[in-house]
């Protein structure tokens, strides 16, 4: 076993964080405030091989494995958890598309997305299925070579600024054998935007419903074959969820670094915040809990890289601790820049608000604890 | 037309350089290093030369330990074609570099040789202009333009009174200043690709040269610790403080 980074994953990180300093970090406040999607930063992002890096080398991806892919997340959200965090859903996107998609689909987006020339979107959730998202109710009805998409779904990242959608819909009877999933033109006639959603954090893009009016889709634009959408749904989902995390672990190291630089220089009590011992063993705490949420992200990915039959689980575990822990390291050092902390000159704040809804989205948090404990109390289960 | 890149392994510009307790040197233990950002500007040059098809080949050549092949790997992914390194225990002083530098480009017989103007951990300022003089080519520091014309290099300097273009004969020495141009981000499918480029590594004895030492290092202190302002309560009295404690103005 090896726990140290290989040339590789240093120079990959190396040149990820000279991006998230000199692209990022300067502009994400103003992002976030003015609400600003950065699709020119996207491009660069893009040009330098951000957008595709799991997806195979055939169609134009990298091909990395999904241990690369959270060492490279990990230093962009230092600069822009919201940024980041979209890149992200973006790549599973990208990745879904190039794995599951026919010629057709491969020939028409495949390396529009790998370039990030092309964005995605990826629409599971509806009003009413929401963590029982196997219950959704949008409709894909087959007609002649084409399938008609009818119902919407809600909180879309991207939506309404991105080209590709991954929709799943119901080809089926009821539950999750029923959902196929499709590579949708975000043009399409029949779809229709709402508002852009106005958010706690996670500002710098879009969310959005969607919704399907007789929208028709080419059948060849079936990801996998009819009745696997809902498996495929969360195949890209285990990856998701080791990127939300590790979008959760950039920001809190970067939270993490700011705390430790103003506790040198602010003082109370004509002492420096970092002479205080109550504060030091703070940052003590902080520090530990922020290395066991990476080392768990990182195991999960390398489950994941594996193939192992337990990666679901570890991918669940890894994104509940972590965007858990990473959210109160957050706090925490908000809390060290006192007042500070709740002003928006400074990020603090900022790293509160965006890390929140990664306890949320991708799978709740009871959600993935629901996941790890019916694998623990499973039958015959072996130890994890 | 061949074109040949000196690049140096540096403490990374972002680390906030500590002084060893018993001050013989910076404290290099567990610190980040990375390319100086002179020699990278140099790289960019050469590779903006291959690609508007001026330049048909970038090598890059660093001296040092082991470890330097790191940055000739950034430089290789930036776009050099193939790399030199040339293994050393320490980092040479200037001079040896300018000798080690002029084998290779006896052997390499590049048109136009681009260094950084200086490394920003010694701020020597000047290897380029020693590897001009043991070669007897024409040099031209501080650049912040540099145009290819035939058998000849238009470069424009940045000199003390503002700008100066000299025309040197080809073969010629350029050192890089700031302005000189933006280098890019290697891109990820370039940094898996610099791995499969050529990378050779010799020793000074390949090149016949003797590693000498003509100067040694006494004494390393860290700056001055900033001392906390006062306020004055006049512009009287800070003029007076300007002049007399600060001794920064004269006459009156
Ligand atoms: C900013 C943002 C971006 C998003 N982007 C996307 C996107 O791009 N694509 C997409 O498809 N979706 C997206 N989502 C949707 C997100 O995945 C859902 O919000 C999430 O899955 C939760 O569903 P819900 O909001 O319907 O909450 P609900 O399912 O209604 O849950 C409400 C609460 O009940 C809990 N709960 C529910 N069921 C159980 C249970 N069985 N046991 C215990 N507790 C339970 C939940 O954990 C939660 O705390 C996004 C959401 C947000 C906020
Ligand atoms: C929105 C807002 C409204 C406010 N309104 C008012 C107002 O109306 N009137 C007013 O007078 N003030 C107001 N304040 C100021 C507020 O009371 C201070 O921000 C607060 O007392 C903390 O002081 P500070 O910001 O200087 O933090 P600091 O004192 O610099 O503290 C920074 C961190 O160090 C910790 N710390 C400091 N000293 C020690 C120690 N000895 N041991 C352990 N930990 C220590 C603190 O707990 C904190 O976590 C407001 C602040 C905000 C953000």
């Amino acid at each position: 076993m090896d726990f140290e980074l290989n040339e590789d994953q240093i120079a990959f990180a190396d040149m990820a964080r000279a991006f998230a300093q000199n692209e990022l970090e300067p502009n994400a406040a103003e992002w976030d405030q003015e609400a600003i999607f950065p699709t020119d930063v996207l491009q660069k992002a893009g040009e330098l091989g951000f957008c595709a890096l799991y997806t195979p080398e055939e169609v134009g991806g990298l091909g990395l494995s999904r241990l690369d892919a959270s060492i490279i997340f990990e230093q962009l959200s230092m600069g822009c958890t919201s940024t980041t965090a979209y890149i992200t859903i973006h790549n599973m996107v990208s990745w879904m598309v190039a794995s599951f998609g026919g010629p057709a689909v491969i020939e028409q987006w495949a390396e529009g997305l790998a370039s990030g020339q092309l964005l995605g979107s990826y629409c599971l959730t509806e009003p009413n299925a929401g963590s029982d998202a196997a219950s959704l109710k949008t409709t894909a009805r087959r007609d002649g070579d084409h399938y008609v998409l009818n119902g919407s779904k809600i909180f879309i990242s991207g939506a309404g600024s991105t080209d590709v959608l991954v929709v799943m819909a119901r080809t089926g009877g009821e539950g999750a054998s029923g959902i196929s999933a499709f590579a949708v033109d975000a043009k399409s006639e029949g779809i229709s935007y709402g508002r852009k959603e106005d958010k706690m954090g996670w500002n710098c893009q879009p969310t959005r419903m969607i919704t399907f009016e007789d929208v028709r889709v080419p059948a060849e634009n079936l990801l996998a074959q009819e009745g696997e959408g809902f498996k495929i749904a969360m195949k890209g989902l285990d990856g998701g969820r080791i990127n939300i995390a590790t979008c959760s672990v950039g920001t809190a190291q970067q939270a993490l670094n700011k705390a430790r630089e103003y506790m040198l220089e602010r003082k109370q009590f004509g002492k420096r915040l970092a002479d205080f011992q109550a504060l030091q063993f703070r940052l003590a705490d902080m520090q530990t809990e922020l290395v066991a949420a990476r080392q768990m992200v990182r195991l999960a990915a390398s489950k994941l890289d594996k193939g192992h039959p337990d990666a679901t689980t570890y991918c669940a575990m890894a994104k509940r601790f972590a965007t858990d822990v990473c959210y109160n390291i957050c706090d925490e050092a908000l809390q060290l820049y006192g007042g500070n902390g709740y002003i928006k000159e400074y990020p603090m704040e900022r790293y509160l608000r965006d890390t929140r809804v990664h306890r949320i989205l991708e799978g709740t948090n009871e959600v993935m604890r629901l996941i790890i404990s019916r694998r623990v109390l499973a039958d015959g289960a072996a130890e994890l | 037309m061949k074109v040949l890149v000196a690049v140096k392994r540096v403490i990374d510009y972002n680390v906030k350089v500590r002084v060893k307790s018993d001050h013989t040197d910076v404290d290099l233990a567990n610190v980040k290093m990375a390319l100086n950002p002179f020699c990278e500007i140099a790289v960019e040059e050469a590779v903006r030369l291959k690609e508007a098809g001026t330049a048909s080949e970038v090598v890059v050549v660093s001296i040092g330990p082991k470890a330097c092949q790191e940055q000739i790997r950034t430089a290789l992914a930036l776009g050099a074609d193939r790399g030199i390194q040339i293994e050393t225990d320490t980092m040479p002083e200037s001079l040896n570099v300018a000798k080690l530098l002029a084998k290779v480009v006896e052997a390499e017989q590049p048109q136009l040789v681009i260094l950084g103007k200086q490394s920003i951990d010694a701020d020597n300022n000047q290897t380029g202009q020693m590897l001009g003089a043991l070669l007897d080519l024409p040099q031209g520091t501080f650049a912040s333009d540099v145009k290819v014309a035939g058998d000849k290099v238009n470069v424009t300097r940045e000199v003390d009174g503002g700008l100066q273009t000299l025309a040197l004969n080809l073969p010629a020495i350029v050192t890089t200043d700031l302005r000189l141009n933006e280098p890019r981000y290697a891109s990820l499918p370039n940094i898996m690709k610099a791995k499969k480029k050529p990378l050779e590594v010799k020793t000074p004895t390949d090149l016949g040269v003797e590693l000498k030492s003509h100067t040694r290092l006494l004494n390393v202190t860290p700056p001055a610790e900033r001392q906390a302002g006062i306020r004055v309560s006049s512009v009287d009295e800070l003029v007076d403080k300007l002049k007399n404690e600060a001794k920064v103005l004269r006459g009156g």
